[in-house]
């Protein structure tokens, strides 16, 4: 079916300095290659179970991480890798993990849906949907108590617009003014199903609104205009203005996982959203700016390519949990 | 051997939670109810005073984005007590507790710990009726990841709650609320009941009774049926159910070669199959009778006066059954 999501414009957004610039691009195309790999690794049998892959959505992750500290913590949701990756997770490590190696970060035993990495703040993929919502908001907690003006994000996609927790934890998030961002990253599809089938009201944005907390919908697709929205709720929440909730609008360019054939994809639709690219689109600002040049980008590509081939090569050589591994770490 | 005072349970479960956080600014309380209304049995009474809304946290009726919080919490710093008000509610929790809480460390290969309490009133009486009576200690028992605690006494209430808060995993406490008013000795100052280790509450011969909560007390009572008729029973109270003392409850089977296993759950593939199977494998050799189980009946847990008593287990029905057992009929 058709989806009727409004379709994002050109990015009315001032570009930050070169540096900043070119930081979000690196990210976003690091973020872009592993998917990409990890859709060859999942086909081709390499990677066992079931991937979600976040391709097209890399403005969501960037935007929001760019401008958070290593104190500051994050909850993904099951399309995490993206998130992982612009909060700083170790490339080699994740792909260990992802392919269930022992030098993963849950040594192999947690796979995509169940990243950590508390060492860049990173609560975890999760394999329930809603279910990081809470944990940011409690962090958000801890974050208030001990007074080091952390900010929480719990990122999560339109599906979870669907969960009553998220109301829940709203709802006492606003009430107790903590410190946390609700992202959704709405890709207009939960699993298989367009949002407009099990969605009800006009537009979910109220769903923020009612609880008196400030929410924005914003292009999704556009890594400044995420940046931007994510540096206001920001500062609101590092000053103790409590939550808000943000809207995301973007596109999943895979299925809800690698093999899903996407029937219910409309074609026209998909071209749509793949000319908004967000790399390209950033990749195009700052070609006109001067900030880059096409070789320059080339060789950013090709460095992230060896980078991401290079943890795959380490990871394909690290050894397997073993039955030793089976217990440990059950109890603290 | 600590001095000790006579005080109630539920001034027992206190007197461990403001220790704990006189010792520990992280350790906050959540729940619905706690603050300045001192909880719906009296059991947080006095802590908002002396703690403040920051550490004693009042939650809106949501218990299942609560309780999410309060791991969030714990992965970050706290040592959180969160509240169930009566046991049936933990159904309420269930997702954050199974599929996050439990499996945390585990998934995060220790990166992140989830050091908190789910403190839990359970058990039959007052006529509340069926979604305010169970006892569903099985649940949590069931899965890794979680220790399961239920003490019967004054004293291993508050010895086992210091334990449960100090541990850096999540701990269930259940505590069954008509024991709330029970008066016993209570060890003054800092003491901490090591969670794991049951304790044989009376030393018998013929039999051993093994029994959960506040089945202790009733198993207590039977034995001194039992002795007027010169059956000699031992009472075992394992006190944590996850990890389980195996070894003190083999060793009182080995000795008496008899056992009948008493739980205020539901019996139906509950806490009762789990300890007489357990015991069965260690002590076969040793056993001179199939193992007895006895819980709480089958049924949603009715409100009527004439029904709710026929639920648990009496002294007497116990007595009576164990009499059987030792004697060789049954």
């Amino acid at each position: 079916m058709s989806s009727s999501l409004p379709m994002p414009t050109a990015s009315a957004q001032p570009l930050p300095s070169a540096e900043e610039a070119l930081r979000l691009y690196r990210s976003m195309q690091l973020i872009r290659t592993f998917e990409d790999q990890v859709r060859n690794l999942s086909s081709g049998g390499v990677i066992p179970g079931l991937v979600h892959l976040c391709a097209g959505q890399e403005a969501v992750a960037v935007g929001v991480c760019d401008l958070l500290g290593v104190d500051d913590m994050i909850a993904s949701n099951h399309r995490g890798h993206g998130h992982c990756l612009a909060k700083g997770a170790d490339v080699a490590r994740m792909m260990a993990e992802i392919m269930g190696r022992r030098t993963g970060y849950g040594l192999g035993r947690g796979g995509t849906l169940h990243i950590f990495d508390a060492a860049h703040g990173n609560l975890g993929t999760t394999g329930i949907v809603g279910g990081g919502i809470p944990l940011a908001a409690g962090a958000a907690l801890s974050a208030k108590r001990n007074g080091r003006q952390q900010v929480a994000v719990a990122f999560f996609g339109d599906g979870a617009l669907n969960q009553g927790l998220l109301f829940e934890v709203m709802n006492m998030a606003a009430i107790w003014r903590l410190p946390v961002l609700f992202v959704c990253e709405n890709n207009g599809f939960g699993e298989f199903t367009a949002i407009e089938d099990v969605t009800a009201g006009p537009n979910p944005i109220a769903r923020g609104l009612a609880f008196g907390i400030p929410s924005e919908t914003v292009d999704g697709m556009d890594v400044l205009a995420v940046r931007a929205a994510a540096q206001r709720a920001l500062e609101r929440a590092r000053d103790g203005g409590g939550p808000t909730f943000l809207i995301c609008n973007t596109y999943r360019y895979g299925g809800h996982h690698v093999g899903d054939k996407q029937e219910y994809k409309d074609d026209a639709d998909a071209k749509a959203w793949r000319q908004k690219d967000p790399i390209e689109r950033l990749g195009r600002r700052l070609r006109e700016s001067g900030f880059t040049t096409d070789e320059m980008i080339a060789a950013l590509k090709l460095d992230i390519d060896k980078e991401v081939r290079a943890a795959i090569d380490l990871a394909k050589a690290a050894p397997l949990p073993t039955a030793d591994d089976l217990e440990a770490h059950l109890h603290a | 051997m600590p001095s000790t005072r006579t005080a109630t349970y539920r001034a027992a479960v206190l007197e461990a939670l403001s220790g704990e956080m006189r010792l520990d600014d992280s350790v906050i309380l959540m729940g619905e109810d706690i603050g300045a209304a001192g909880g719906v049995f009296k059991q947080t009474d006095g802590l908002f005073a002396q703690f403040g809304a920051d550490r004693v946290i009042d939650t809106p009726i949501s218990e299942s984005g609560a309780f999410g919080i309060a791991v969030g919490a714990a992965m970050t710093g706290q040592r959180p007590i969160f509240e169930v008000m009566f046991g049936d509610f933990i159904t309420l929790i269930m997702d954050q507790l199974v599929n996050q809480a439990a499996k945390i460390s585990y998934m995060s290969a220790s990166q992140f710990k989830v050091p908190l309490v789910v403190r839990v009133a359970v058990g039959v009486g007052g006529n509340l009726g069926p979604q305010h009576s169970q006892s569903l200690h099985a649940w949590s028992a069931h899965i890794p990841g979680l220790k399961v605690v239920m003490p019967s006494t004054p004293a291993d209430a508050k010895g086992l709650m210091a334990a449960a808060i100090r541990d850096d995993g999540p701990v269930v406490f259940f505590e069954d609320r008509m024991l709330y008013n029970l008066r016993d000795a209570v060890p003054n100052g800092d003491y901490v009941v090591p969670i794991g280790s049951a304790e044989v509450k009376r030393l018998g011969r013929d039999v051993s009774i093994i029994a959960t909560g506040r089945m202790v007390h009733t198993a207590l009572a039977a034995a001194e049926l039992l002795a007027k008729e010169e059956i000699s029973a031992e009472v075992i109270d394992p006190r944590s159910l996850v990890p389980l003392d195996v070894d003190t409850l083999v060793a009182s089977v080995k000795k008496t070669s008899r056992a009948i296993v008493l739980d205020g759950g539901y019996r139906q593939y509950g806490i009762t199959g789990e300890i007489a199977a357990t015991v069965t494998e260690h002590a076969f050799d040793w056993l001179d009778a199939p193992v007895i189980r006895i819980g709480g009946a089958d049924v949603p847990i009715p409100f009527s006066a004439s029904l709710e008593p026929l639920v648990l287990p009496d002294a007497q029905r116990l007595a009576r059954d164990t009499a059987a057992l030792v004697r060789g009929l049954r």
